[in-house]
């Protein structure tokens, strides 16, 4: 089968456009399929064993850029209801072909999308997935993907493979990888695949919001966040001063959210959302394993507190030791 | 009024925040550590019992795990859930997620028929959030995922909103459905001394593999597909550099950081 030397990466739309986790995980991919690519040849290093997986058709500039990032080849899959619907229907499509194609590896985001269809495909295969991957491995031995996730709150880390069903499958965070061109490309080449669907929609979304609140705080490049050691409600307007000037936003600690402070929606830490901006600023937040297992990837971290001795300034870059009272308004004075 | 019948599913978890690592072993120390009810499931389960004050009904709680995960199905009939069950055994043990939701299809089939099945949308030790939409789909039931609370709820229908990427969307549909549940900020109800003497009469059903028609080679380590195949700590090193001296030397600090990062 040509499948079993192939990794897919299922390239979900967002908005009309292909999420860009998507382009992380195919620089990803065509790493793993170089270290693959030894004289066992588990997985092949070509190419066109690099492939992404889309719904619905693909544009002249989608190809060209999924090729940009190493895919060979694009899978547009079509079905009754022309790649628009509810996952559901979409889950379906990709099961179909999945059955068929048979890839060695399916990589996916961990987006809500994501985490939807893709145990609803693996259930269905009967086949492994791991969630939230924070490092991808081929074994060089037996050409297995070996998968590093966090468990426990990210208290330890476990090492998953997937060693007889295929495909070996993932999900992957936004931002957890980088993106790279490659230094050469060509567009992708599309093959479209159409299958029957015969799901009845079992739902129907009667509204779509996008409220200010219900802001995506996993994507924002700056995050300014507050805790309980900010004393009081009031402390997050000054928080929000300096996310302001910083083009970022507010997040929060789950005791700041639990004494209602600010809503849920800017919880950070296990029970919250998981982030990764640039900057992730923690102001007043002493660092219980949970806060810190939501933004511990983040590219760096500045901490200020006033307890030395805060678990916080252990997975800090910068610790700034001192009243957030003095220091922020300062800090808002210099860059104006 | 016939009303609903809902199902939520729980899991007994460690409390992580209270988890400690063995430096030295790059192991777990479980020792000590109070096991809780999984926080995503207590969500679920005050969205339940909302839902049965509103359209009548019944509902069940159904758990996997070892003899002592019973606690969980206790608290959970003295918050007035009228019935549990525990799935358990040896045949059960070491079991991933893909194993773990053929058992709890198979107990689901046993124990009735739901018009609404709830699950946390994660457990806090494994985080996975994958058996809810798994079990969706072994028993072939639509599945609503990381449903923030309930809109309208009737005879026949539900109106939910889910959280997506960067906003919401409300969703009806019929039933049967599954919901994985996010926490909001939703807190379980408290239990009554009325609740606690009424739960008395009420027991916690075990069930084995027999009970629920379970094919062995699918169920634990045996019907996994995934192996653990090393555990180890993250490196803990501290790498901090501390902005020292006057207020406004920390803040040029500060922004000294910023600048060099481009922002």
């Amino acid at each position: 089968m040509r499948g079993e030397k192939e990794l897919w990466v299922f390239a979900e739309r967002w908005h009309g456009e292909i999420h860009s986790v998507t382009y992380e995980l195919l620089t990803k991919g065509r790493e793993l399929l170089t270290c693959g690519g030894r004289p066992d040849k588990k997985l092949g290093g070509d190419r066109e064993n690099l492939v992404a997986v889309v719904f619905g058709k693909v544009t002249p500039d989608e190809r060209k850029k999924l090729g940009a990032y190493g895919a060979g080849r694009v899978i547009s899959l079509l079905g009754s209801e022309g790649g628009s619907g509810t996952y559901i229907g979409k889950a379906h499509l990709l099961v179909s072909v999945l059955q068929e194609c048979r890839p060695s590896i399916l990589l996916a985001g961990a987006t809500a999308i994501g985490r939807t269809i893709m145990p609803l495909a693996a259930v269905k295969l009967r086949t492994g997935l791991t969630a939230d991957c924070t490092e991808l491995e081929i074994d060089p031995e037996r050409g297995i993907l070996l998968q590093t996730r966090p468990a426990f709150g990210g208290n330890v880390l476990a090492t998953i493979e997937c060693a007889q069903t295929r495909p070996q499958m993932a999900t992957v965070r936004p931002h957890v990888f980088r993106m790279k061109k490659e230094k050469t490309s060509q567009a992708a080449q599309v093959t479209e695949k159409r299958y029957p669907s015969r799901i009845q929609q079992p739902f129907r979304i009667i509204e779509k919001i996008v409220e200010e609140e219900m802001f995506d705080i996993t994507g924002a490049k700056v995050i300014v966040a507050g805790g309980r050691g900010l004393g009081r409600k009031e402390g997050f307007s000054i928080l929000e001063r300096l996310a302001g000037k910083l083009g970022g936003v507010v997040g929060a600690s789950r005791g700041a959210v639990d004494l209602g402070w600010i809503g849920a929606a800017h919880q950070v830490g296990q029970t919250g959302h998981t982030v990764t901006p640039i900057l992730y600023v923690a102001c007043g937040i002493s660092g219980a394993v949970q806060h810190l297992a939501g933004m511990k990837g983040s590219e760096t971290i500045i901490a200020i507190n006033e307890d030395p001795e805060a678990p916080v300034f252990e997975v800090a870059d910068y610790g700034i030791v001192g009243d957030l009272y003095e220091v922020i308004p300062k800090i808002i004075e210099r860059m104006e | 009024m016939v009303g609903i019948d809902i199902l939520v599913c729980m899991k007994q978890v460690p409390d992580t925040q209270k988890v400690k690592i063995d430096r030295e072993r790059g192991t777990l120390v479980r020792k000590g550590v109070p096991s809780i009810t999984n926080p995503f499931d207590e969500s679920a389960l005050e969205l339940a019992l909302g839902m049965r004050e509103k359209a009548g009904g019944t509902v069940t709680a159904l758990t996997m795990g070892i003899p002592d995960s019973a606690c969980i199905l206790m608290d959970a009939l003295t918050l007035g859930a009228d019935r549990g069950f525990l799935v358990t055994g040896s045949d059960f043990a070491g079991a991933d997620t893909l194993a773990t939701s053929y058992a709890i299809s198979r107990a689901i089939n046993a124990v009735g028929r739901f018009d609404i099945l709830l699950f946390g949308k994660q457990a806090i030790d494994g985080d996975t959030a994958q058996v809810g939409p798994e079990v969706a789909g072994e028993l072939g039931i639509p599945v609503i995922t990381f449903v923030v609370d309930v809109r309208e709820i009737g005879e026949e229908n539900i109106v939910v909103e889910r959280a997506v990427d960067g906003g919401r969307e409300v969703v009806e549909t019929g039933f049967p459905v599954v919901l994985t549940v996010v926490k909001a900020d939703r807190r379980l109800r408290i239990p009554t001394m009325d609740g606690i003497i009424s739960s008395f009469g009420r027991e916690v059903v075990k069930l084995g593999p027999e009970d629920i028609g379970a094919d062995r080679e699918r169920c634990g380590l045996k019907g996994s597909p995934t192996r653990v195949k090393k555990i180890f700590s993250p490196s803990s090193e501290s790498t901090v550099t501390y902005l020292e001296g006057s207020v406004e030397e920390k803040a040029s600090g500060f922004v000294d950081i910023v600048k060099r990062k481009g922002l």
